[in-house]
């Protein structure tokens, strides 16, 4: 009750005593695990480094600038090569992700126990690592180049692609689904005829989506030996080449931003 | 009957609704296969190191199945412990100094200058990949969980203050009028009006993003920023993949216990 | 010539939706079922080609045993059984000719719908449908384009694309405002007339009910408690099925629609 009888009439607070008080512990909690989890963070950290590092921020700054503009013609087939690598690489997703998100849907599941939480834990697997550990491990298992960069992106779009279809798969409209099923339809009609056409724009709409962040990220796959303009990041960062360095994040920054701007375009024509 | 003289086509073809004209739909179709040949023929593929790899990606496959969790128990827990502290002091971070800046960064109720120079703030945190902001931090400040810690936030930053202020912007205007009438200051509109409306969704995106920071942190290490990233890396680089399945396995199980408290704790605040 | 035999439909909560239904509708005939909200007309209708499981009974359709029929046999079962669907049901993003033509997928192989490829006399069929029911010139309109009522015509025009030999008619008119019901109701009255189709109307309207039909079934709590001419409901058989107000009958019917939902997605789930 947040109103109490006290000696001077009712009182209105806004929680109850209990209330107010598991509020407080809640933040209290959260306050001296935060302190803990600094001071366990800080505690091999070198403080001298951490105060020189205005100077050395001033110091590359000064390096990084001005930017090496004429290196952008080396950039151009590595940049080739970063769209290819998003492209084909949500394309490949897509078609894997697909099938999986009917599987993981509650209303299209051949098995709620077997096949659903298979599906389900593929799509947390992919989620939970970053398209930078897929190519690290795929470079060590395929030796550097396009195709390990192609697959690491593949990978981790299955998990959102999959999230984002399966959810859209279980909001169809139940009543169209079971008017085509009571035509006498077989189950690969009902699904396309019955979910398909339903959940058509959210496919499109989630793989332009996805490119678009694929594209930001296969940038930087080369860091690890993936192929595309992260290689020559990485090869100017091993030489210091710090106003190449400039030159490549200008790309990348205009492939990000050219990128989200198709995203942008397409999926409003979609929609 | 009236339709017996009558005679139907006996051909039907969907008319195609995206670009109803031949010349352009036929023009794209060409041009999306020539991209994709054009695509697919630079990818150049050594075959023989393919083959080879064949046999170690079946043995990380039975490294995932098999994961082994003990010979490197010592670096995995420390990098987890780097992990863990560094997600969780980034995101109390990140919204510390989100709040302000969402708040700066709405439209409705920031005054111009301030909004665009939050917005700028924004779009620089957004612009850069986490990965390469690590670098440039790890230049600055030295290896270790501290450049780790400062690339989240700052990326914490960029995510929270957008959304936040996208939020603020979206607010029921009605709302924030009737508390306008009744005299309040700025603070209390702030106070009264706004944080009602947007608080649930500022703990959903906050509980949010600390699940992604966690993934997060498991790649900068690669970098040098500290975290479960450098042990993984030095896994792979020695083919100890039961190891590195073990540390996969470790961070697909935090991100599934993350969604499943987040999802948890956002009943129960709401 | 239908005929059900000690229907009864048991929900997994322990509703009893159906009890005992037995009755017989011969060919040509069109049956108005009606009853209060709840009463398991909607059960009824959905164990004849089993989009709702029965738990007993029969269910026959010109000495076809429906009920004992495995997977297979039952899709081609349901071809020979139309249904039309209260809220239409169309698939809102195809064109008003592949909702038509969906009625024939039954007969025609994955791919060849997957292409669209329907034979030439079923394209043929389906505009002299469209014509039938009026609306020849809005094959290629996609179906969320049409009002109310067209919506419900391109539903019947699905419905007898299949060739049935009995329709199956879930509130054709709930949804459409009185005259358009009426049109409706006569068109499907023709329909039946022409093709000396037997159909089963569920049906709240009593009124309408009483002027399309040939015979009225009345279910109360899942049993039959009238079974005869539409001349013979009067006032004290109305109380009868109705009741002064029955309050419970009209909780029960959210019920009784969620069931009916949840067992049909369940066993989709099985389908796929």
């Amino acid at each position: 009750m947040p109103v109490t009888q006290t000696e001077n009439g009712p009182a209105w607070h806004l929680r109850t005593p209990r209330a107010r008080l598991a509020l407080w512990a809640g933040w209290f909690a959260l306050v001296a695990l935060t302190v803990w989890c600094w001071q366990i963070m800080t505690k091999d950290t070198i403080w001298l480094f951490v105060m020189d590092a205005p100077q050395q921020a001033a110091d590359i700054g000064s390096r990084m600038f001005p930017p090496r503009l004429s290196y952008i013609e080396k950039l151009l087939w590595p940049l080739w090569d970063t769209l290819n690598i998003a492209t084909l690489g949500t394309m490949l997703g897509v078609i894997i992700a697909t099938p999986v998100a009917f599987l993981a849907a509650r209303n299209t599941t051949p098995s709620l126990l077997v096949a659903r939480p298979i599906a389900l834990f593929i799509i947390v697997a992919s989620r939970s690592i970053n398209s930078l550990i897929w190519a690290l491990l795929l470079v060590s298992i395929l030796g550097p180049g396009l195709l390990a960069g192609i697959i690491a992106i593949a990978l981790r779009s299955i998990g959102f692609v999959g999230k984002l279809l399966y959810e859209a798969i279980e909001e169809t409209d139940a009543s169209q689904t079971e008017a085509i099923e009571a035509t006498g339809a077989s189950g690969g009609q009902v699904l396309i005829y019955g979910y398909w056409p339903q959940i058509a724009p959210a496919f499109w709409g989630i793989s332009v989506f996805r490119w678009d962040i694929n594209i930001r990220e296969s940038a930087v796959l080369g860091l690890v030996g993936a192929g595309g303009l992260g290689l020559q990041l990485q090869a100017s960062l091993n030489v210091l080449a710090w106003p190449q360095v400039t030159t490549i994040l200008l790309v990348i920054l205009a492939t990000v931003v050219f990128s989200e701007w198709v995203s942008a375009k397409v999926r409003h024509a979609i929609i | 009957m009236s339709a017996t003289a009558k005679t139907y086509p006996r051909r039907w073809r969907r008319p195609a609704t995206m670009i109803p004209d031949p010349r352009w739909r036929y023009g794209i179709y060409a041009a999306i296969l020539i991209y994709l040949v054009l695509a697919i023929s630079t990818v150049d593929v050594n075959w023989a190191r393919v083959w080879d790899g064949l046999d170690r990606g079946g043995r990380f496959v039975m490294g995932f199945l098999t994961p082994d969790f003990t010979s490197r128990w010592k670096d995995i827990s420390n990098g987890m412990v780097e992990s863990l502290t560094m997600t969780v002091t980034a995101t109390v971070a990140g919204v510390l100094i989100s709040v302000p800046i969402g708040i700066g960064a709405a439209r409705n109720i920031a005054p111009m200058p301030v909004y665009y120079a939050c917005r700028g703030l924004i779009a620089l945190s957004r612009s850069l990949q986490e990965i390469i902001i690590a670098i440039l931090l790890v230049a600055m400040f030295g290896f270790g969980p501290f450049a780790g810690f400062l690339t989240l936030t700052f990326a914490t930053i960029g995510f929270l203050a957008k959304l936040l202020a996208e939020d603020i912007e979206d607010i029921d205007e009605t709302q924030a009028e009737a508390i306008r009438a009744t005299g309040a200051s700025w603070w209390q509109l702030v106070n009264y009006a706004v944080q009602p409306q947007v608080m649930p969704r500022l703990i959903g995106l906050t509980l949010y993003r600390f699940d992604i920071n966690f993934r997060e942190s498991a790649v900068i290490g690669i970098v040098g920023a500290g975290g479960i990233g450098a042990t993984l890396n030095t896994a792979i680089d020695r083919y100890e993949y039961d190891s590195a399945g073990a540390i996969l396995l470790i961070i697909i199980a935090v991100v599934m216990f993350a969604e499943y408290s987040s999802s948890y704790i956002r009943k129960w605040v709401q | 010539m239908l005929t059900v035999d000690a229907l009864t439909k048991t929900y997994k909560t322990g509703d009893k939706a159906l009890k005992s239904v037995s009755f017989t509708v011969p060919k040509g005939q069109v049956v108005g079922l009606i009853g209060p909200s709840g009463a398991g007309k909607s059960s009824l209708i959905r164990c004849i080609n089993r989009l709702v499981e029965p738990s007993e009974g029969r269910v026959l359709l010109n000495d076809l045993n429906i009920t004992g029929l495995p997977a297979g046999e039952l899709r081609r079962a349901r071809r020979r059984i139309g249904m039309i669907f209260q809220e239409y049901a169309l698939v809102e993003r195809l064109t008003v000719m592949e909702n038509v033509l969906s009625g024939r997928l039954g007969y025609v192989g994955f791919w060849r719908s997957f292409l669209r490829q329907f034979a030439g006399d079923d394209v043929q069929n389906a505009f002299r449908l469209l014509d039938r029911v009026g609306l020849i010139d809005h094959a290629d309109k996609r179906a969320d384009a049409l009002s109310g009522g067209q919506r419900q015509r391109v539903g019947i025009a699905r419905a007898l694309a299949q060739d049935p030999e009995l329709l199956l008619i879930d509130e054709p008119t709930a949804s459409l405002d009185p005259k358009t019901s009426r049109q409706i109701m006569r068109l499907i009255v023709e329909i039946c007339e022409e093709r000396e189709l037997p159909a089963i109307i569920n049906i709240h309207d009593v009124v309408l009910a009483q002027q399309f039909t040939q015979r009225i079934i009345g279910l109360k709590a899942g049993e039959i408690v009238f079974d005869g001419a539409p001349e013979l409901l009067d006032e004290s058989v109305l109380t009868r099925i109705y009741g002064e107000e029955d309050w419970t009958a009209m909780r029960r019917a959210a019920e009784e629609d969620d069931h009916a939902e949840r067992d049909a997605a369940e066993r989709m789930a099985g389908m796929i």
